[in-house]
This record gives structure tokens, C-alpha cells and sequence, in this order.
């Protein structure tokens, strides 16, 4: 870790204007980012191409707090995109990174948060190939607001929605809900947040995995579990399949301590966003071996088979209780948790 | 319902012969009115005929015209029972031919859009019940008999006019003695549709868990040896399965609990008689009326209480409530069932498993209830729709001169007959909201309500809503050009309405429909004040709503006053849970050292209290809201009788069974009230302090119940004296689902009309969200027609335009 004496300093409106404090704040950047920063400082920066086809993805990142237990924004702006790239089937390679910094935001955070998305970029594989930084007035930001924009190369098959079919299994790669538990825990105070971590993680391995690891077209598609929750990846797939989903609430996969604490918040595991788990949906025959490749992955330990997709003929989301009482699953349409990526 | 008795002039001549074209109007299909007719008309030496078409029944009539004057009265004034005539129209014509003699049935003419109204589901009259018990006759011990002045109607009707083949029992060909009875205008059975016996019609059939199966007597029988077995029996009732069970045992009892997983919510009971019924309750002459009627709804009558007399009934039948759910049987089969030594008394619960409809299709029984059932008792006359049993309720007071009914749900027996109403309407369909929902569906004057539908959420009672919709309005021949729904945009009945109607909907906030429903039916106009009381309802200022007084008519209203707001810790979980809104409650009302008040909050694991005061404090998934529902669950749990509620209104009505239905009132715990901008806060922390203090000083539940009860009512009329003084307004309607609260209803009114108000109730429908429907197509009427005026809306405005949330 390249070690800054930056001790006591802050981020002043002054980083902004282009001037001398411009480049020492841009300097300090990239001597944090250090190996995983490919950047030229030109204007642009030149990459080779490689075979297939490219992949190309945009993510801003306003969560707040934007410092937690096990993580900050710059490990969630970085598996964000990752994984955005990696669901479609693509190889993610390189990321920009864009920063809004808020006047007086101590250089100690902006390091903590650059060395976040140095460790996070080193373990996804990718670089860092351009950046900017902007500097606003107190108030007209909280603390740090990121963006990435995220590039990856897809020589094998693409996954598309629409190669879903009738009878898929719907998987589950991790415990739903510990990244909202552990954020609002920690933003409203309400001491969750040691007993239940953030669960963000690059997923980039993880899917390679599991594509490389079974048949081919095992695996339909994949979609990233964040905003909007699994109900919001569900009525998704619904709505532009025109297909009905059941899935069984029993079968969901929640960590004892995160049900207590969404139980006595009254919110569902459901509608939870999540920083390190993905939907799957896989042909019923290569269900189970799918599901073990996953299980024997660290960041796919708990994964778990948790509903099937029905007929293509109308569309709904179907919850079944452990009763056979079914229902239908709501999908959020404000924001009633806002900022958690 | 309102009769109109037009006539037009006779002739002159008293000797004369005179001839007139009668038109009635009503229920008057499948009730037995053209025999009726017949026999009327050849008793006074009349020609000329009768027939069905859509509009009702029509007749040609000759004779001298006192005759005709005086046939024409009685064919209101003696109508048969289930006919419900509303109205009678004579057209005296010149004579320009012979009409028939003797006078005649003429064939159903199909011309024109139906207007007759759909006959409800009825008893069994007793001349079949004679006959069903009568060794000698044909139909002896057969479950499916019926004639044209009793039998199911509604949940068997395809389409109008109602014919056979527009009947589920198209299916069944009548044997010759059956047809004959069918086409002999003399016989009980002329044109009575069901017609059947055991040569032709439909069989009973008995299939068991454990794959026996068994016909007719023989499956009878075996449903008697189990239900005396204290075993449970799935049996298909008139318009949807019940499970049976013999109330007289208690493992029976619980057995049905257990596998229902419903621990406290009261079963209703089936009774052999007047007799039984009176035996295990008492029952006033209004009651018995209620009970006796061709409906057979189940009446919540005041349990019989003496203790130490054999032939009481276990306390697991409905336990902690003074009241017990009585009917008595409405179906043949029934009668059979209950005729047999020891079954006097049945459990006869809704035939579900927990949290879905009632199951009304032969394939769904044998594929769902044996998760409850031992034996299922079915038959193949096929339900056309599912029609669940209605609950009514008889309250009585010295100051009042009537009894007060209120439904608490309004479905077999009554749906599908229509609300008459003032105004005339344009065609709407109105949605209901989501819990308890029904359709309405407007024709003029009239509102067709239709039969209880349920919770929308659940998959199968929305695709039932949709099935009842249509079927409606295809019944009726109706063609909506509007749809009326809630203002909530999350209920699938709003969407529904919003994807088929788009721009020709009209949405209505939840507690102006209320109020609307409860003017329309009492035929009300004018500035009124509503007095909204239920659990929850959108709001247009984004809070949920729910104890709310509201200034206005049918075309808009403001918010004059509402109960002081309460965060839901936890948003729906909060209803689920009430001792969450308990604690919300009493963390705004008193300190954190009086907290300890409340015995019942010590449930709380201090880490729940530690979450819950900071979703309080802060908000977090824990909504506004000023609902008087919330603020019953809350008390009731504060006294610890219900921190978890096991069915809606769970811990109101056991807090409001403590009273024991003695509508007495004592002394009320007190209310505040401030003012905020054009708003009355009414403040309940002083009524919780209150609380706090009297059962500190070890006050029984009785006393705190009671308390709590007289304050709502006293609150209520010091309220509306409030707006009186700053508005006057004189009239009030009463409504929501806290107006089902019988101690507070008919106190309510009566503290009210002391006080000078015209103050009224719901009568007809519902106070919860079972009468909701017919608020929406009223107030959806009123802005289209106000539109259409000259300088009407612009139409965009619709949704907005009446609702002045009058700031709070």
C-alpha cells in the first residue's frame, strides 16, 4: 500500500479548478490506485480489442453511508459494474472511474475508498483505465458519489433473458438481504451491523465458474440482485417473457440474523438489495449440478433452488408459502429504502 | 326497495270490458310469479296472459276494470316470498282483439336487454321440506329438492332469462314425471328450473381420504358415521363447501382448529332448528326473523350463558366472545344432516385451507381439503359461482325504535339485488378495494353489488374478482363505460380497472367512498359530515388514512379532522402485530419510565424495543398513519389481550367482546384536540395516559375496555358538534370497518341524534370494504355527470380535483 502523508487534509473546491491542487489531488489518486491503474492521463486511453464481442456497462454509486462495517462505495462502485459485466457472459476487463467529491470530505476517506477500489479491482482482474474527479460546495453532495463504466469481452455465448425457458429453475447464489440489513443498521442506528456484514463481492469468478464448469447453455441467464431486489429481477423476466414464476418462500436463502432483523423492520428479504448475489436461471437438468458448483464457491456458498418458471402465457410472480398458499408478489414502485447502491 | 305504481286512466264503464298491458319489474324470475299470476287472474275471471321476458314479466290482461285495477294491486301486495316487486306499471289499451280464456302462460320472450333482477340463492321452503321428509314421496330424502318458491338460484345462473339451459343444470335431462310438473301451470314445480328427483337429477357422492368411495344413501350415511365419529366432513353447500364438524364435541372442534390452523377466530354453527338455536342462545324476535329468512344467513345472536346445564356447547366454538354465529340450514341436504340424533348442532365453517377462498369446484375440494377433511360430501350439480354464507347482526337499544342490522358480510341470499339509489347513474363498474372486496355494477337506479369476493392479494380471489365482474355485467346485459376503483395504486383492483378502462377511470379516495356508501344507501344528499373509521386507506397526502371526519358530498369532500397520526413500525407487519402499533403508541404518550405501564410491552425482548424506538424515532419502514383500526389493535394489546393478531380485527373484537354487548356506556377516557392549519388533530395521548393510570391502579379489562369505548363515542360527538358549530352541518353517516364495533355504532347514533343530528348507518351493505364498491360508483357518477354539465371539469382533473386535503 502506497502510504500518503495526507494526514489532517481535506478535499477543498480548489481540487476542481484544474490548477496546481488539481493534479497533486490527481497524483495521489493514482499513486493509491497503483498497479490496477492502466491510465495514460491523456485525454483518452487506447486498448487493445479482443476477440468476440464487447461488452460495455454504466453504474453510478450514491450509497449511503458510503463507509461500512466490511466495505465502502468503492468496493461496491467496482463489484457493481464487475458484475454487471460478468452476468451478461462477458469477461470484464477494464473500468473508468468518476468521483464527485463534497468540499471538506478528509483525505483519509478518499484514501480508504481508492484503496477499496484497488483491492476490489485487483480481485475482479481488471484496470483502471481513466478517470475523473469534480469537486462540489458542502451540501451539494453527501460525502463521495462515484461512477464506473465498465468494459468486458464476451468470446463464448452471450446470455440473453430470452433464452429462458418453461420449467427453469430459478437459483439463488448467496443469502438474500445482508447488504440492506447491514446499511440501513448502520444508518439509522439500529445494531445490526457486527452481526451482519454487506455482502458485496465480485462475482466475476464465480460465474466463469459456473459457465465453464457445466454444459453448455446450462445456464440461461444470470441477472445482478441489486435495486429493486429478487422481486425486481423477477417481475422483470415476467413482464418480458410474458411468463408466470413461482418460487417457494421457504426455499429462500437468509442468514438467521438478517431474517430476525427484516422481520422486526418489517421488510422482505424479497425487496432487499444485494451487493454479491445473483439470480440464475438453468435448464432443470443441469439444476443440481449448477447448484453444486456454486456451493463449492466461496461467494456462493448458500446458494439455493428457490422456484421454477411456468407457462409463457401470462405474467406474474408467484409466491408460494410453505402452506400452498400462493400469492402474488408484489414489486416495489417507490423507492422505500433509497441509496443502498 | 322503492315500488313505483304507475296507472294511466281506465275507461269509463264500470260493466265494460277493458283491457291493459301490465308491467312488473323486480325479482320476479324463478320465484314462482307467473303461475302466481295465472292463478290470480282466473280467480278474478280474467283473460289473457303472462310472460318472462327481460325486463321482468308481462301481462295482457281483460276484464272489467275494478278487476283489473284491484289484480293489478295484488300482484304486488301478494306476491310470492322470494319475489321482490318494485315495480308495477298498467297501460290501459284500446280492444282490438280477443284475448285468451282461461288466461295463459305465454313462452319467455328474449327481446331487449335484461332488467329483471337475478334472484338470490334461498332455503328450503317448507312445503318441500314436507315432502323431503315424507316416506311416500318421490323425492323422500332427496337432497336436491326445490320448487319455484325455493332452492339455489344465483350460484347456479349462466345467463338471463333465467331458463334451465342458462342453469348448471342444463347438464341434467328431466325424466317425464319431472316434466310434466314443469309445464303444469297448476303444479309447484311449473318452470322451477332445479326441477329434479332422484330418477333424473343430480346424486350425492362421498369420497374419503382414504379413497373410499361411495353414492346417494350410502355416502349419506358414512358422512353421518364420521361427523359423529368427531371426524370432519367437506360438505357442498348452496354456493361454495363447508367443513362440518359435530359441535358438540370438543376434540372435534379442536381437530378442526388444528388442521385450519386457526387458533381463536370464532366457526359459525349450523342448527337443527328455532328450537336448538334457542337452547344455546338467545335470540330476540328480530334475530329469529333474520334467521327464518329465505336468505338462511348466519346471525351473530349473545350465547346462552348457564353454566352447570348439560347440552352446552364447547368454549373452543368461538372462544372469549359473548357472541355466537348461527344459521340455519339452507340446503336439503342440511335438513338431512341435521335430522340425525346427536347432530343437532355442526360446526359449519367456510370450506378453505387457511388464506384462500372458499372452494366451490368439485375438483378443487378433492385436490385442497383433505388437508383439513376426512370425507368430502359433494354431489354433481356443478356451482356456477362461488357465493360465500352472509353474517349479519342485530343490535337493539331502548333509544332507538328498530333494531340496527349491519352485515358484516353481505353475500348469499343477497347478492346479486341491487342497492337502490337517488341519483340515476351512468354505467360504471366500481372495483372495490382490496381486502373483503365486492363489484358493483350501476344501471340507472339501481347498484348490483355483487356477492363477498375476499382478499385480492391472494392469487385465486383475484381471478374470481375478474370472473364476478364479468359476470355481472353479462348477467345484467350491462356495458360500463366507466370504471370506478381506489386511489391506491398498488391494489390490483386499481390496476385492473386502470389497464381495461384507461382514460375512463375514476379513482376514489377510500374514505370518501365510505362516506358515499353510506349516503347513497340511506338516499342522502346534501353537505354531509362522514365519520370514517376502518384500518387503513390511501390518502392523498401520502399517509394512510383510516379515523377520519370528512366535510362533503358525492362529488367531493375535505378533511376536516382526523386521529393523531401513529408511525406502523414496519408498515403491513405492524397490522399482523399489533403490539408493534402498541408500542408506537405509547412511546408518543408517555415517558420512558411509564412505559412500564403497559405489562404487555415486556413481550418485547429489549432488543425489539431498542429497533422499534428508533424506527419510530427515525422513521424507518414505518409509515403515518391516523387510523382508528390501528388505534383499537393498539389498545387491545396495551391491555394484552392480542399482541398477534391471528385474522383482521382480531384484538378490537375480543377487546369489544369483554363488554359482554351491553351497550351501557361508562366513563369515557378522554381525547385531546388542537387545531393545525384548517385540520383538528384529535389527540389520543391523553387517552392513553389514561390507559396507563387505571391499569396501574389494577383496573379489570372490563373497566379499560369499556373506558376506551365510551371515549371513542364521546369523542365522536364532541367532534361533530366541532364542525357543526363551524360549518352546520346537521347530517352524519357513520361508516367503516370500526363501525361494525357494535358498542360504538349504536352509541354513536344515539349520542348523536340526542344531540340533534340526523345521524346514519349502513343498512343494506357493509360499513367495511364490502360496501366500498357502491361509495365508488357514486362518487365516480357524480363527477362524470358534474363533467358533462356546461362548464364542467376538464377531464384530467378527475382524480385530483374534488380531494382538498385541507393540509395536517
Amino acid at each position: 500500500m502506497t502510504v500518503i502523508s495526507a494526514a489532517g487534509q481535506a478535499v477543498e473546491l480548489d481540487h476542481g479548478t484544474g490548477a496546481a491542487l488539481a493534479r497533486e489531488l490527481i497524483d495521489m489518486i493514482v499513486s493509491v490506485l497503483g498497479e490496477v491503474y492502466l491510465g495514460e492521463l491523456e485525454d483518452s486511453t487506447l486498448l487493445p480489442a479482443e476477440p468476440g464481442q464487447l461488452a460495455i456497462t454504466t453504474d453510478s454509486f450514491v450509497v449511503d453511508p458510503p463507509f461500512f462495517g466490511n466495505g465502502d462505495i468503492g468496493k461496491v462502485a467496482v463489484c457493481g459494474t464487475v458484475n454487471d459485466l460478468a452476468v451478461s457472459g462477458a469477461v470484464p476487463r477494464y473500468l473508468t472511474l468518476a468521483m464527485i467529491l463534497e468540499t471538506g470530505l478528509p483525505f483519509s476517506s478518499l484514501v480508504r475508498v481508492l484503496n477499496s477500489v484497488r483491492d476490489a479491482a485487483v480481485e475482479a482482474g481488471v484496470r483502471i483505465v481513466a478517470g475523473d474527479t469534480k469537486v462540489v460546495r458542502p451540501g451539494e453532495a453527501d460525502q463521495i458519489y462515484l461512477n464506473t463504466t465498465g468494459v468486458g469481452f464476451a468470446a463464448g455465448r452471450v446470455m440473453r433473458m430470452t433464452d429462458v425457458r418453461p420449467g427453469d429453475h430459478v437459483i439463488v447464489s448467496g443469502f438474500l438481504g445482508d447488504h440492506t440489513v447491514h446499511l440501513l443498521s448502520i444508518r439509522e442506528g439500529l445494531g445490526f451491523e457486527t452481526r451482519v456484514l454487506s455482502d458485496c463481492a465480485p462475482l466475476n469468478d464465480l460465474i466463469a465458474t459456473v459457465i465453464g464448469g457445466t454444459g453448455p447453455a446450462a445456464v440461461r441467464s444470470i441477472r445482478d440482485i441489486t435495486r429493486g431486489g429478487l422481486a425486481g429481477v423477477l417481475h422483470e423476466y415476467s413482464a418480458r417473457l410474458r411468463c408466470a414464476i413461482r418460487i417457494r418462500r421457504d426455499a429462500l436463502p437468509v442468514r438467521h440474523e438478517t431474517a430476525m432483523a427484516l422481520d422486526m423492520l418489517g421488510i422482505s428479504p424479497l425487496h432487499c438489495a444485494n451487493e454479491g448475489c445473483v439470480c440464475l436461471f438453468v435448464d432443470p437438468a443441469a439444476s443440481a449440478d449448477v447448484l453444486a458448483t456454486l456451493r463449492a464457491h466461496r461467494y456462493g456458498a448458500h446458494a439455493a433452488v428457490i422456484g421454477e418458471v411456468g407457462a409463457l402465457d401470462h405474467a406474474s410472480v408467484e409466491l408460494a408459502d410453505a402452506d400452498g398458499r400462493v400469492s402474488e408478489l408484489e414489486d416495489l414502485r417507490g423507492a422505500e429504502l433509497p441509496r443502498l447502491c | 326497495m322503492p315500488s313505483e305504481n304507475k296507472t294511466s286512466g281506465p275507461p269509463s264503464g264500470a260493466d265494460a270490458t277493458a283491457h291493459c298491458q301490465i308491467r312488473v319489474t323486480g325479482v320476479v324470475q324463478g320465484v314462482g310469479y307467473r303461475p302466481f299470476t295465472v292463478n290470480l287472474a282466473r280467480a278474478r275471471g280474467l283473460t289473457g296472459w303472462v310472460r318472462n321476458d327481460p325486463q321482468g314479466v308481462l301481462i295482457e290482461a281483460g276484464g272489467k276494470p275494478g278487476e283489473l285495477s284491484g289484480f293489478a294491486a295484488a300482484l304486488k301486495e301478494l306476491a310470492p316470498e322470494l319475489a321482490k316487486v318494485t315495480g308495477v306499471s298498467v297501460h290501459w289499451m284500446p280492444i282490438t282483439s280477443e284475448l285468451p280464456s282461461p288466461f295463459e302462460i305465454r313462452t319467455s320472450g328474449t327481446a331487449g336487454r335484461p332488467d329483471t333482477i337475478v334472484p338470490a340463492d334461498s332455503h328450503v321452503c317448507a312445503d318441500c321440506l314436507r315432502e323431503l321428509f315424507t316416506q311416500t314421496d318421490r323425492r323422500y330424502r332427496y337432497p336436491f329438492i326445490n320448487c319455484t318458491n325455493c332452492g339455489p338460484r344465483y350460484s347456479l345462473i349462466r345467463g338471463l332469462p333465467y331458463d334451465r339451459a342458462r342453469t348448471t343444470m342444463a347438464a341434467f335431462v328431466m325424466c317425464e314425471r319431472c316434466q310434466s310438473e314443469y309445464e303444469d301451470v297448476a303444479n309447484r314445480r311449473y318452470h322451477a328450473q332445479p326441477n329434479a328427483c332422484p330418477e333424473c337429477g343430480p346424486s350425492l357422492m362421498a369420497a374419503s381420504a382414504d379413497g373410499e368411495q361411495l353414492v346417494k344413501d350410502e355416502a349419506f350415511w358414512l358422512a353421518v358415521r364420521m361427523l359423529r365419529a368427531g371426524q370432519i366432513v367437506a360438505v357442498k353447500s348452496i354456493g361454495g363447501y363447508h367443513l362440518a364438524a359435530d359441535a358438540r364435541q370438543a376434540a372435534a372442534v379442536s381437530r378442526l382448529r388444528r388442521r385450519k390452523k386457526r387458533d381463536a377466530k370464532p366457526f359459525a354453527l349450523m342448527v337443527r332448528d328455532l328450537e336448538t338455536a334457542n337452547r344455546i342462545a338467545e335470540i330476540s324476535g328480530h334475530e329469529t326473523e333474520l334467521l327464518n329468512s329465505p336468505a338462511r344467513p348466519i346471525v351473530l345472536v349473545r350465547k346462552r350463558r348457564a353454566a352447570g346445564i348439560p347440552g352446552q356447547l364447547p368454549e373452543v366454538i368461538a372462544p372469549r366472545s359473548p357472541n355466537l354465529g348461527l344459521m340455519l340450514p339452507s340446503a336439503p341436504l342440511h335438513h338431512l344432516l341435521l335430522a340425525e340424533p346427536g347432530l343437532d348442532v355442526l360446526v359449519m365453517t367456510s370450506g378453505n385451507v387457511s388464506g384462500r377462498p372458499i372452494v366451490f369446484r368439485d375438483e378443487d375440494a378433492l385436490a385442497q381439503l383433505y388437508e383439513v377433511a376426512d370425507l368430502i360430501l359433494y354431489h354433481d350439480r356443478a356451482i356456477e359461482i362461488r357465493v360465500d354464507d352472509s353474517v349479519l347482526r342485530s343490535s337493539v337499544h331502548p333509544d332507538l325504535a328498530e333494531p340496527v342490522l349491519s352485515f358484516l358480510r353481505r353475500s348469499r341470499g343477497y347478492a346479486p339485488y341491487p342497492v337502490e339509489i337517488e341519483p340515476e347513474l351512468p354505467p360504471i363498474v366500481a372495483y372495490g378495494a382490496e381486502l373483503k372486496t365486492t363489484v358493483a355494477v350501476t344501471s340507472g337506479r339501481r347498484v348490483y353489488l355483487s356477492q363477498h369476493i375476499g382478499d385480492l392479494k391472494n392469487d385465486e380471489t383475484f381471478a374470481s374478482h375478474r370472473r364476478t365482474a364479468r359476470h355481472l355485467t353479462r348477467l345484467h346485459d350491462l356495458r360500463p363505460a366507466y370504471a370506478a376503483c381506489d386511489l391506491h395504486p398498488d391494489f390490483r383492483s386499481t390496476r385492473s380497472a386502470l389497464v381495461e378502462y384507461d382514460d375512463r377511470v375514476y379513482q376514489v379516495q377510500h374514505h370518501h367512498a365510505h362516506m358515499a356508501s353510506c349516503m347513497a344507501e340511506n338516499r342522502l344528499s346534501g353537505l354531509t359530515l362522514g365519520v370514517v373509521f376502518d384500518g387503513a386507506g390511501y390518502g392523498p397526502d401520502g399517509t394512510i388514512w383510516g379515523g377520519e371526519f370528512l366535510l362533503g358530498d358525492y362529488a367531493g369532500f375535505r378533511r376536516v379532522a382526523h386521529l393523531r397520526r401513529l408511525p406502523l413500525l414496519g408498515g403491513d407487519k405492524a397490522v399482523r402485530e399489533p403490539i408493534r402499533t402498541a408500542f408506537a403508541l405509547a412511546l408518543d404518550a408517555v415517558d420512558d419510565s411509564a412505559m412500564s405501564a403497559f405489562p404487555a410491552l415486556s413481550t418485547l425482548s429489549s432488543r425489539q424495543r431498542e429497533v422499534y424506538a428508533v424506527m419510530a424515532l427515525r422513521r424507518v419502514n414505518s409509515p403515518l398513519s391516523s387510523s382508528m383500526g390501528r388505534l383499537f389493535d393498539a389498545v387491545a394489546a396495551l391491555v394484552g389481550i392480542c399482541t398477534h393478531a391471528e385474522y383482521e380485527a382480531h384484538g378490537p373484537i375480543e377487546l369489544e367482546g369483554l363488554l359482554g354487548r351491553n351497550l351501557e356506556l361508562g366513563d369515557p377516557y378522554p381525547f385531546g384536540r388542537q387545531k393545525l392549519d384548517q385540520v383538528t388533530e384529535v389527540d389520543t395521548r391523553p387517552t392513553i395516559r389514561r390507559l396507563a393510570e387505571d391499569l396501574a391502579a389494577g383496573a379489570d379489562l372490563r373497566t379499560l375496555s369499556l373506558g376506551f369505548h365510551s371515549g371513542v363515542v364521546t369523542m365522536v360527538v364532541a367532534q361533530c358538534e366541532a364542525v357543526r358549530r363551524e360549518q352546520g352541518v346537521e347530517q352524519v353517516v357513520l361508516s367503516g370497518g370500526v363501525f361494525l364495533n357494535e358498542f360504538v355504532l349504536v352509541n354513536c347514533l344515539v349520542k348523536l341524534r340526542a344531540a340533534g343530528f340526523a345521524a346514519y348507518a349502513h343498512r343494506q351493505v357493509p360499513p367495511n370494504d364490502g360496501g366500498i364498491a357502491l361509495g365508488q360508483a357514486v362518487v365516480a357518477g357524480a363527477r362524470i355527470t358534474a363533467q358533462a354539465a356546461p362548464g364542467g371539469l376538464d377531464p384530467a382533473s378527475k382524480a385530483r380535483s374534488f380531494v382538498n386535503e385541507g393540509g395536517g
